[in-house]
């Protein structure tokens, strides 16, 4: 693979990080924990609950690190997660 | 983090809420499947009316159901038979078959070539689990070599299809891989797959670590997935014959994108031209 | 594309084969999914030709289960289909002729029988596909089959057979034999406005109401067709009035088979036809249909010249059974023969339903099918 140059967004100073919002459909989760691997900033981990069908389903450690990319929402079997931004006035 | 109810789900309209869940084990790779489905469905703000989901029989033959649109759930091997009647009765529905490789390729194999042959302008995507999981993990047209089944406790000792090889030289107009992991590249490839004219067809590596995984030392949907990210390379319109897939290797990627006259296409032209012969 | 004639209608000399072609256009069937096959090809070579001057498709597909798989997904989507074949292709054609009862799919499949079993003798008739018709697949289900005794019927029957399975939701059949389907007859079809055409009913529910399989009086469901916005399901599973898979539960299980056989089986007063020749003072009937009823019609006059009082009573339907009319024309009869191109099949229905009565069976295999005089003996025979 040939190394990929990054450049600096030229916006890099002014540009906001939209705030997430996490949504955990607790008991859809069959905990097949595909979204906490592939998380690339880390965000979820495995929690101590039990819920409906038995397993542990994912929660959230810092959601301000989640910068929507969503894809724990596509790698997801069972529409148990998805991601929004956060609809909120002054930076919430 | 936000306790929410299945409805609100962005995805949940395009579900039947009455069939959730769904029946797919733990690190099941088809809801991953039927989520980039929908998430295709979704971006192109399709017409639901006009959107017919065809499947077979196998784990994966439940997602016609489970998609909230006009669906049937045909007889083993035939839903690329049935969607060619759907199609060419009414040729401005957008007709998708959802069926596993067995369904699709060892009872199923003749409707496939031949639908890719005529060049019927309906879409197929596969979901490839080496394995018939449904009925406890027997050995199938993609079952790796060597691998154990229960058909096969001493090693498979037959050659697998290539898909996307088969796929091309049948004659199918799009014809792509991903594994479950590349759920953005399959999300896009849906939507190319539903706006080409021609036969299209998208295999999709997925894992099955209840059947096939756990005894191919692989016991999770993780290390299933583990397997794809570390094996998986993008080649993009790289010769499909030299895409089998290997413990070491599996090929992905968009193989073929042509345009050529469907089935259907021609069929009204000919219709056309027989009428003008006769007002001549 | 209006301008080629759907109906066509006069006089015309023809054969089997082409007129349950005419038949099956003039019915409204504008989807042809089939597979070539010795005795039946001429009906597809013949759709073939017309379908793309009416607009309706023709389709060669790669074998028999494609054919009538396709044939279901052209009804799905709202077109009146059928596909034609003959043994062989009927034993494959089984398993979806099951998901089309399974799913209520509106279809006509004609088989011009020959003789078997395996691929038998493609080129000369038989009779030996009847039980087939009623049991080939697996399960518990109903069907329709009409069994045609001339060109005429052929395509009258045809039409028939289109008009049956559209009311009930049901696969009918059209069991043809070789000798029907190729000889050549005298056919009059009639003007189009005196073909009576029966369209499937519709529902008027709005769709979020629509329940695909929930059956009226008649345990008959209305239905939708693909594309109509209905977005439903439907499945070979085992399913509930939504359409969706009850794979565990007895309940729904008993109810929806139940129903399908039901729906023909309480609605065969409405479904059965038959024909009688002096039957009325008979002591020794024939039970005969297809091509083996018109040499049966030889020998009962020829018995009556005789002094045997012989009557005859020929099936239009073979399925469902027309059990009523048999044991009502067995009373009075001291014997009843069945002449078939088989080993004994339709004689099993006779000799259940005719309990009373001596029922003999006269089975003639291979080039022809029995001659009158054949019959006429087995009349004598039996008649002392």
């Amino acid at each position: 693979m040939p190394e990929r140059h990054w450049r600096t967004p030229l916006d890099a100073e002014k540009a906001v990080r939209p705030k997430a919002e996490i949504h955990i459909i607790k008991d859809q989760c069959k905990g097949c924990g595909f979204c906490i691997q592939y998380c690339p900033k880390k965000v979820l981990e495995e929690s101590d609950e039990i819920n409906a069908r038995g397993v542990h389903p994912p929660r959230v450690v810092d959601e301000k690190e989640c910068i929507i990319c969503s894809f724990c929402t596509a790698v997801c079997p069972d529409f148990a997660i998805f991601v929004k931004e956060k609809q909120c006035k002054d930076g919430c | 983090m936000t306790e929410t109810e299945a409805f609100e789900h962005p995805f949940a309209k395009y579900l039947r809420a009455a069939m959730m869940p769904h029946i797919w084990c733990s690190g099941c790779g088809n809801g991953i499947i039927l989520n980039a489905f929908v998430h295709a469905l979704d971006e192109m703000q399709m017409d639901l009316n006009k959107l017919v989901v065809v499947s077979g029989i196998g784990c994966i033959g439940r997602a016609a159901g489970y998609t909230n649109v006009d669906s049937f759930h045909t007889t083993h091997g035939r839903p690329i038979a049935f969607a060619t009647g759907v199609k060419l009765a009414k040729p401005e529905l957008e007709v998708v078959v959802i069926s596993g490789d067995g369904d699709l390729f060892a009872i199923g194999g003749n409707h496939f070539i031949h639908a890719a042959r005529r060049n019927i302008g309906i879409k197929v995507i596969c979901a490839n689990n080496f394995n018939y999981g449904m009925t406890g993990g027997q050995v199938g047209p993609t079952t790796p070599l060597e691998a154990l089944t229960t058909t096969t406790p001493y090693g498979n000792i037959e050659h697998p299809f290539n898909l996307v090889h088969l796929a091309a030289a049948s004659g199918a107009t799009y014809v792509a891989r991903w594994t479950t992991l590349h759920v953005r590249m399959l999300a896009i490839s849906i939507k190319k797959l539903l706006q080409r004219e021609g036969f299209s067809f998208i295999e999709v590596v997925s894992p099955c670590p209840e059947i096939f995984g756990r005894r191919n030392k692989m016991r999770t949907g993780l290390e299933m997935m583990e397997w794809f990210r570390k094996a998986s390379v993008i080649e993009n319109f790289s010769d499909p014959a030299k895409a089998e897939i290997t413990p070491e290797r599996i090929v992905v990627g968009e193989f073929v994108d042509v345009e050529k006259p469907t089935y259907e296409k021609l069929l009204h032209d000919k219709m056309a031209q027989i009428l003008k012969e006769s007002e001549d | 594309m209006a301008k080629e004639k759907t109906v066509l209608t006069g006089v015309h000399f023809m054969s089997g084969d082409i007129a349950c072609a005419e038949g099956a256009i003039a019915a409204g069937c504008r989807f042809f999914a089939g597979y070539p096959i010795t005795p039946a090809t001429e009906i597809a070579e013949h759709i073939a030709a017309r379908m793309p001057k009416i607009g309706g498709v023709y389709v060669q597909m790669e074998d028999e289960i494609a054919s009538i798989a396709a044939v279901i997904g052209a009804s799905y989507a709202g077109l009146k289909a059928m596909t034609a074949t003959s043994g062989p292709g009927f034993s494959l054609m089984q398993e979806n002729i099951g998901l089309a009862a399974m799913t209520e799919a509106p279809c006509v499949i004609v088989d011009v029988m020959r003789g078997g079993p395996s691929t038998g003798q493609p080129t000369l008739p038989g009779q030996q596909d009847v039980m087939q018709a009623k049991w080939g697949s697996h399960g518990d289900y109903e069907i329709i089959a009409l069994a045609p005794s001339s060109v005429q019927e052929m395509f009258d029957l045809t039409i028939e057979a289109f008009n049956l399975a559209e009311t009930y939701r049901v696969p009918t059949m059209v069991m043809a034999d070789e000798v029907v389907a190729h000889m050549w007859e005298k056919l009059v079809i009639p003007p189009a406005e005196e073909i009576k055409i029966v369209n499937r009913k519709r529902p008027n529910t709005p769709p979020e109401q629509y329940l695909p399989f929930m059956p009226e009086d008649d345990l008959v469901p209305p239905m939708a067709c693909f594309g109509e916005g209905y977005r439903f399901h439907a499945t070979g599973l085992t399913h509930d009035e939504h359409g969706y898979p009850q794979t565990q539960s007895s309940e729904a299980q008993t109810k929806l088979v139940q129903r399908l056989c039901d729906k023909i089986r309480k609605n065969a007063d409405k479904i059965v036809r038959f024909e009688e020749t002096m039957v009325e003072d008979a002591e020794i009937l024939v039970v005969a249909y297809g091509i083996v009823a018109r040499a049966a019609l030889s020998a009962v006059r020829k018995a009556r010249e005789n002094g045997i009082k012989a009557g005859l009573l020929r099936l239009v339907t073979l399925w469902p059974f027309p059990e009523k009319h048999i044991a009502k024309a067995a009373e009075g009869a001291k014997a009843i023969i069945v002449p078939e191109m088989n080993c004994g099949q339709m004689v099993r229905e006779v000799e259940r339903t005719a309990k009373e009565t001596s029922v003999f069976h006269l089975s003639k295999l291979g080039e022809e099918p029995p001659t009158p005089m054949e019959i006429f003996e087995a009349l004598r025979r039996h008649s002392k």
